[in-house]
Parts: C-alpha cells; structure tokens; sequence
C-alpha cells in the first residue's frame, strides 16, 4: 500500500463514525468553516444538478474536507469533477484516486479527447493556449454534458486584486460566461439561488479565507494533501527564475539543462510545466505553516499562468476557467 | 520532540491567547477622504503583504501615486478601477488582514452613483462601521446618509475616523468641532457605541500606531479599538432560531436538521418548536461530524436530532419553546431598492427570508425616506436606490423576528420572477397580524359542491393581447359557446371593471398593476362560486400573469394568448385609440410607449391573423376538451 493510499484510508476511517475533536478549532477558523458548510447546504437544497470542481490542490482539499463535515452522516449529496490537463503531476492523480476510492466518492473525470489527440500541450503550443483548451473548454464541455446547475469552485477573495470583489454566487449565462455586469448583490448570507434552465452558479465557499487560513485549518483538522506540497529531494530544472520539476519524460529539456535534485515544495499545484517550486526544507505541516509565515512572496508568483497577460484573471473568468 | 506539542505550539503562535475570531467592518465615506488609503495602510501594517505585492506598490507610486514621495495605499485596492470602466454597479470589495487578537473583513464599498446598494450590501454582513471624515470638511450631507444606511443596516458600533489631521495642524479644537456636529444627528439614532478617533491614515496616526503629533488625544488607536470590540454577546443572548436548511437522512435509522444557528444558544433537552406549525418537541442530539455537543451557539452549523418525529422540511424555524418568532403573512418593513425597474406596489416577487422563499407583494407603499434629510415623502413607486417604509403581504406565513433584534430573522432579499435578479433587500420591523388568529370562516357548501352542483370544472380564462388584437371578440365567443352547451360562465372586461371596481386607477404601471390584482381577486371569487370565467385584459406584464395565476389552483388558470402583431393591430385600431396614442393625445398606451411582455408558455396561443375570430374560438374550445376542463 502507498503512503498515499494508507493516509487517506485513515482519513476515510475518521467520517465512519464523528471522532471528538482534542482542540477547540480557532475561533476564526471556525466562523470561516460555518459559513461554508452554510453555503455548501443551501447549494445542496436549491440545486437539481451540483457538483463539486475537484483540483486536488489544498483548496480542494479543504473544500472537500467541509463538504464532508457539511453532510454528515450523510455523505456529501454531489459527485466531484476534475478536469485532467493530462500534465498534472503524477503525484496529484495517484492522489485523487485515493479519495475516490477510499471515500467512496464519484470522481468524474474530463479530458479533452480532441486536444489530447491533437497532442496540445504547454512546451510548443505556449501555456496560454493549453490552458484553454484543456482546461477552459474541458470544463465547459462537463458542465455542459453533465448539466450542472450548481458548482463549487475553491477559489478565495485574497488571491488576487480583481477577486476581491467577486460574489459567492457567481452567476453564469447559458455559456458559462460570466457577465460582470450581470451579478447579484449579496446581502446577509441570504442567497438567491434562481436561475432558468441552462444557467447555472458558481460557488465559492472559501471565499472569504486566507491562504493562512488554508494551512491553518489543514493543520487544525489534520487533513492529507498530496505530498508535493511537502518539501522533498525532487528532479528540477531552472527556467526564467522559477523551478520547475521534472515530473516525467515530457518535459523538454533545454540545451544545457540538466535536471538536479533539489530539496523542494510546491505552493499551489497544477499542470507541472507550469508551476514553480520553492526551495524549502518544510516537511511536515508546522513547519509550512512556519515557513509562510515569515514568507516573502505571495502564492501566485509561482503560477506561471498568471505571469501570461495582465488581467488575465478577469479574461479567465469571463471564459469560465473559474 | 513532541510532535503534539509542536502542533500546539504552532497553532498557539498563529492564534495568540485571547484570540476573539473576526471582525467584519465596512469603511464608508464620499470620494477622496481617505478610505482606501486607511485599509491600504491597514494591510500594509498588520505586514499582510510580501515582498513582490511591496515591490509593485513602491513603483507604482511612483507611477501613479498622489502621495508624492511616500507610499500611496490607496494603489492597492485598484482592483476597483478597470471594473468601473466596465461598467459594474454593483460592487463591494472584501479585504482582509489580522493583528494578534483578532481576524478582520473590511468591506470597502466604492462607487458613488450606486453608493446607497453598494453599502448596504457591505453592511449587512459589518459588525462595526467606520465613517470617513475629511477633517478639512468636516461633516457632510453623505456622511449624514451613510449613517442612516448603517443604522438601517442593523449596524451598532459606529466609529468616526476624523482623517487628514495632518492638514488641519493636528489641531483638538477642530476634532471636537466635527465630534460634537456628528453627535447632533447621530447620537439619537440609538448606536451602541460612537468612537471618534483623530487620524492620519496617509502617515499612520493612530491607525495601527499611536500619533506622536495628536498628543492631546488619550483614546485607543483604530486598531485597538476594533481588537477590542465585542460585538458576538448580543446575539447568543437572543432566543434560539435555527433555520432548517436540509433534512438529514443517511439512513431510516437516522434524521437530522441541519442549519446554521441565527441567535440564541441550544443544549440537548432543550424544549423546542417549529415556529410555522407550532409541533413541539425536544432536542436529543446536536451532531457534527466532530462528535456531539453539549452545546451549540448563534454562528455554528449544526445538524439537530429531535426526541420524536414531527414534521419538518426546508424553510421551517426550529425556535425555542419559550421565546417563539411571530408568525404571519402580513408585515411592515424597510425596504431598499436595488433594480433598474421600479418597484411597483402589488406586483408578485420571490421573497427569500432565512431558508424559505415565497411569492409576496408590496400591499402599500407607506413613504419614501429622503436619506439626506432624514424626511418621509409620499411616494407610489420606488426607485433604484430608493428606500421606503412598506407593508409586505406574503402567500405563505413566514417566521420572523424584527431585523433590529435578530438581524438573520428579519432579513428578506426579494427576487424577481422573470429575470431572477435581487431586485430588494428587506428589513422586517413588525407583524401586522398574527397567521394563527386569521380565521377562514369555514363554509358549509364548498367549492366543490358549488361546481359539482354545475357540473363543470371552474376556472378562469385569461385573454392577453395588444389593444385590439380580438380578445373581446374571441372571448365573447367562447362564452357564447360555452354558454351554449350549458356552461355556467362570467366575463370579466375592461368596460365592466374599468367604470366601476377600478374606476380609481388609471394607466402608469403601479395602477396597471393594481388593476389586474383585483380583477385577479374577483376571478378567484367566480371560481369559488364555481363558474367558468373569461377575462379580457391587455395585463401587459407577465408579473402580474403569473400573480393571478397563482391565486387559483394548479390548472384552474389558463392563459389564452391572442397573438397579432402591432402592425396588424394599429391597421385595426376599432376604437381608434392607435390613432391617439400616434398623436400624442393618450399616454403609456401598450405597444407604444409602455412595454408589451408576451406571455412565455401559454396553454393556449391563436393567431388572428391567418383564422376568424370564429375559428379562433373553436379552437380555444377544442383545446379546453383537450385539457379535460370541460369533462
Ligand atoms: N494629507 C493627507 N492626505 C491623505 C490622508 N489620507 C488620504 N489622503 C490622500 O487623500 C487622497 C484620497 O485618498 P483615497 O484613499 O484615494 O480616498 P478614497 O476615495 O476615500 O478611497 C489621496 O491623495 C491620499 O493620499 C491623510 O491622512 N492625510
């Protein structure tokens, strides 16, 4: 048995049956887990079709986490959906299949066949290009194929400038596009949830933590997350000042470049080509949430997708990447 | 090492002793007085920014800055900028920063044209407002606003951050000037506390840090003040209410309530009620996926087991036994507008209040509040941005507690039904009566008699069109028709109500609107009396369609669209009131300068223009058989 396998069966054994809490969870922490658990209940409610966008990274993570706190003993009343760029890192998919099976829950998977077959990838056809379409059509195509009315996404607030403002429910039209102009005010914690066929909502239920507030809640209630975000020797090469690992055969190599181990962790996790490592000794989750505490760059400098094009968040968005 | 110990020491270090969870506030304030630099300043000192974010800040104020040399906060929260070159109304941005005790939202509401929907959706979630003051100003006619949207709101703390100190010489006596102006307005508004604080956000004073300038002030920093706020002891002090958001059933074995606690604490053995019915029970278990606990507060979601099975579903309150929410259909409220449409008195919207949603109308607009002056004016719309004292009348009886008292109780959003947008946002003052003592006097004969009598299945046909499309011609018709084969019929039109029931209205959209809810009414009561009967109205908006159709039961509405263009109707034009409203002569004529909305998915749709008014009845009859109303 991996140690994967073996971490997230002991975390499946803990929703068999409630087991009492030793700490009192943060003050803080606990506010931001009820409003969430809120929110994933109305969803539950209101919706014919939810589901939940599943990345496997931390936020997802907790999301799930919540989820499944939310329904308890219930279990969560939607499947997750992960759209697979087919870069993700090997560690990421092992991952997921873990939670699926050992929590027993539907992962559905998205592949975009045609861009697969058409062989789109980051290296020849630029990140830009493979993030939309294996990522923003993938998605799109899910969401239409499945007909989701409903469906979480783990993004926060604090993430970036042009986030701070976004609702928790996010209204898309009938092509999954978001009209800035075309939003809801959000008062009280007091939803509205309509919508005509073919319309749906995003929502985001972590909106209003941090990225501490992630790392703090992971470490409170012990939740597994894929070890890349651990530090670890790991295969890297250098490029334009990020580091980027050398998860398999794809990855071009550079004239001159030669991959070196280096002792390595992952802040925020996607396609492997297109997200940076940083040089770290962290290898357990104190010495994460140490590390990020007196750390010096913010999260999304290790994105490479985000370096693309200013205002790409806003374009993504309107495109339905988030 | 220990590795328990290392966790807990971790978790120490990130939350301090005497850590108090969060704070929510919103800075309100007119343009250039310093809000976005006071939170730019509050993200840059509680060290919430990393190197690249300071990098970015440093050049760009350079750039762009309008604090010369030093760094200009206010760049950090441009986020806002592009958007509103975009042309987005509706925007509030949430930021957020720690110190050591506390954790903290601020909303920070931009935007001056939608100002007044802009702060009151960052204030309904704010436990504490901060008015910007420009010390050069003092108190201005917005400043007065933003405090009545606050107290609105439900907001209790209120703090007075006289800013730009620096430009005003640090001076006591102007601080005190602006303190004492403030309270004249302010302090019978009935805020709990008021704290006026001298500042500087541009260079710090007594934001974060105290001023060393400002030596003649002695009360806390910003920060101090909000670390040590409470603001949560009010709300667990209330009556418990916990609305049922999802019934809980994993298993036969097993039945739960989950919801969020609004107010009030809640133990196992606890005497509870559904407020709605007034079934009563115990409380056994209060379960997470944490284990049980011996207690639950406002604030925590949680999933209620009761001692025996009553009947619960989505939308009910589970109340404390002693203190129960009142219980009615029928209520007042402060209500402010958010559409572009206005809100017209006795049109049906969505009104979402805790978990339950219901059709509701606005049964009387009481006044307009001028939020300047504080005034209250006649008024019988609303509009954006509008706020108005109003009597709401709801198809079913809510829960309720006065929004003053348990804000998640009195707190409604109202929907429209057609584009689905937020369309109010509704704060409930008092019940006009109580559900429980509204006695349907119970008939001996009922409808069902009345109708078998009859021997025909009552219901209502509703002719919409464009003025002279042929609904009076068609439904004359079909009555005729019915009348024919032994049908018990009315029929309702223009002229029979128009010169007598509605002889006080007129054409704008509220009296349009209140024209179809009382020919809706006196429908009901033909149905009741068990005839079939046919109405006749333009009734241009499908709001009010959609109204009627939901005073009577599920198939006793039938929607009979008599579709001819406005072409075709013009060339008609038998009255010859096309002629008129070309001429100028009749305003809001539909069709022209007042909006026709075609019915979406009408039982019944005919074509005048390719059949006779003849055929056009045959075939209303033909598709009544069809539908089995004239069994
Ligand atoms: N002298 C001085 N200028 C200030 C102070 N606070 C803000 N300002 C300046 O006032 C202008 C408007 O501030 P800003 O924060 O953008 O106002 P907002 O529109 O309320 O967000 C900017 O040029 C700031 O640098 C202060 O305490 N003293």
């Amino acid at each position: 048995m991996s140690d994967i396998t073996a971490t997230v069966r002991a975390y499946a054994d803990r929703f068999k049956s409630a087991h009492k809490r030793q700490h009192p969870l943060s003050a803080h922490l606990r506010t931001l887990e009820a409003e969430a658990i809120h929110i994933m209940r109305e969803v539950a409610a209101e919706f014919d079709n939810p589901v939940m966008l599943y990345s496997i990274g931390k936020d997802s993570a907790v999301m799930l986490h919540l989820a499944l706190k939310a329904f308890y003993p219930s279990r969560p009343p939607f499947p997750l959906q992960h759209v697979d760029s087919t870069f993700k890192f090997r560690d990421m998919i092992a991952f997921r299949d873990a939670i699926a099976k050992e929590l027993g829950l539907e992962v559905r998977v998205e592949i975009n066949e045609e861009g697969r077959a058409k062989g789109i990838n980051p290296f020849d056809h630029g990140s830009q290009v493979h993030t939309q379409v294996m990522k923003t059509e993938a998605l799109r195509s899910a969401m239409t194929r499945h007909k989701y009315d409903a469906a979480f996404g783990g993004a926060r607030r604090d993430e970036e400038k042009s986030r701070a403002k976004e609702r928790i429910f996010s209204f898309r039209d009938g092509n999954h596009g978001w009209d800035p102009k075309n939003q809801r005010p959000e008062l009280w914690r007091n939803y509205n949830t309509k919508i005509r066929q073919g319309e749906s909502i995003r929502v985001f239920p972590l909106s209003n933590w941090t990225e501490l507030d992630i790392w703090q809640y992971i470490l409170e209630e012990d939740i597994p997350i894929v070890p890349l975000y651990y530090a670890a020797h790991r295969p890297v090469v250098e490029r334009d000042g990020q580091i980027i690992m050398v998860d398999d055969e794809r990855l071009p190599l550079e004239k001159g470049e030669k991959p070196e181990l280096k002792m390595v962790r992952f802040r925020t996790l996607g396609c492997y080509p297109l997200t940076g490592a940083i040089e770290s000794n962290a290898q357990t989750l104190e010495e994460i949430v140490l590390e990020m505490l007196t750390a010096r760059t913010s999260e999304r400098s290790g994105r490479l997708i985000d370096h693309d094009e200013a205002g790409s968040m806003e374009k993504k968005k309107r495109e339905g990447y988030f | 090492m220990n590795v328990e110990n290392t966790r807990a020491d971790v978790i120490e270090r990130l939350t301090h002793s005497g850590q108090r969870g969060v704070l929510r506030f919103l800075t309100c304030g007119s343009v250039d007085d310093g809000k976005s630099t006071l939170i730019g300043r509050l993200l840059y000192d509680s060290k919430l920014l990393f190197e690249d974010q300071i990098n970015v800040l440093e050049n760009d104020s350079r750039k762009h800055g309008t604090a010369g040399d030093e760094i200009d906060f206010a760049l950090l929260l441009d986020g806002l900028e592009a958007e509103r070159e975009q042309g987005i109304t509706i925007d509030v941005a949430y930021r957020f920063f720690a110190t050591e005790k506390r954790k903290f939202v601020v909303a920070d509401t931009p935007g001056h044209e939608q100002y007044t929907r802009n702060m009151a959706t960052g204030a309904s979630t704010a436990d504490v407002a901060v008015m910007m003051i420009d010390a050069r100003k003092g108190v201005l006619v917005q400043t007065l606003r933003h405090t009545y949207i606050a107290r609105m709101m439900g907001i209790r703390h209120i703090v007075l951050a006289v800013n730009k100190m620096d430009l005003v010489d640090h001076g006591r006596g102007r601080f005190h000037e602006i303190v004492a102006e403030y309270l004249k307005s302010a302090d019978d508004l009935g805020f709990e506390s008021i704290t006026p604080i001298p500042m500087s956000a541009r260079y710090g004073d007594n934001v974060t840090h105290r001023s060393e300038t400002m030596t003649w002030y002695d009360g806390p920093t910003l920060i101090e003040h909000l670390e040590g706020l409470d603001v949560d002891a009010d709300i667990q002090n209330e009556p418990f209410r916990m609305p049922v958001q999802w019934v809980n059933r994993p298993n036969l074995n097993f039945r739960g309530y989950s919801g969020t606690i609004v107010s009030g604490t809640v133990q196992p053995g606890d005497a509870v009620v559904v407020a709605q019915s007034g079934s009563a029970a115990n409380v056994e278990r209060i379960v997470t996926a944490d284990g049980d606990l011996d207690k639950a507060v406002a604030g925590d979601a949680v999933t209620l087991v009761l001692n025996h099975e009553i009947d619960i579903s989505r939308g009910d309150v589970i109340a404390s036994a002693e203190g129960r929410p009142e219980v009615t259909d029928q209520f007042a409220a402060e209500v402010l507008w958010m559409s572009e449409e206005d809100l017209l008195p006795g049109r049906s919207y969505l009104l979402k209040i805790g978990t339950a949603t219901t059709p509701a109308t606005v049964s009387a607009l009481k006044h307009r509040v001028d939020i300047n002056t504080y005034e209250k004016k006649p008024s019988r719309k609303l509009e954006v941005n509008g706020i108005g004292q109003c009597n709401l009348s709801t198809a079913r009886p809510i829960a309720f507690d006065p929004y003053q008292q348990i804000r998640d109780m009195g707190a409604f959003i109202l929907i429209d039904r057609f584009t689905n947008q937020t369309v109010g946002a509704g704060m409930i003052e008092f019940g006009l009566r109580r559900a429980s003592n509204i006695h349907h006097h119970a008939m001996d004969v009922s409808k069902a008699e009345r109708a078998q009598i009859k021997g025909q299945k009552p219901a209502i046909l509703w002719f919409t069109g464009l003025s002279g499309a042929g609904k009076s011609t068609v439904a004359n018709l079909v009555e005729r028709k019915l009348a024919g084969a032994g049908h018990h019929t009315y029929s309702l039109d223009g002229d029979n109500v128009r010169h007598g029931l509605n002889r006080d209205l007129g054409f704008t959209d509220e009296d349009r609107v209140e024209n179809i809810r009382r020919i809706g009414e006196v429908g009901k009561l033909f149905v009741d009396a068990g005839l079939l009967v046919t109405c006749s109205f333009i009734s241009p908006f499908r709001s009010e369609r959609q109204m009627v159709r939901e005073l009577v039961e599920e198939g006793e509405f039938i929607e009979v669209f008599v579709d001819t263009p406005l072409d075709v109707c013009i060339e008609r034009d038998p009255k010859g009131l096309y002629k008129k409203a070309q001429a100028g002569e009749i305003k809001n004529f539909t069709g022209f300068d007042s909006p026709y909305e075609r019915p979406e998915e009408p039982e019944i749709r005919v074509d005048t223009t390719s059949i006779s008014a003849e055929e056009a009845a045959d075939q209303v009859i033909a598709k009544l058989k069809e539908m089995g109303r004239l069994g």
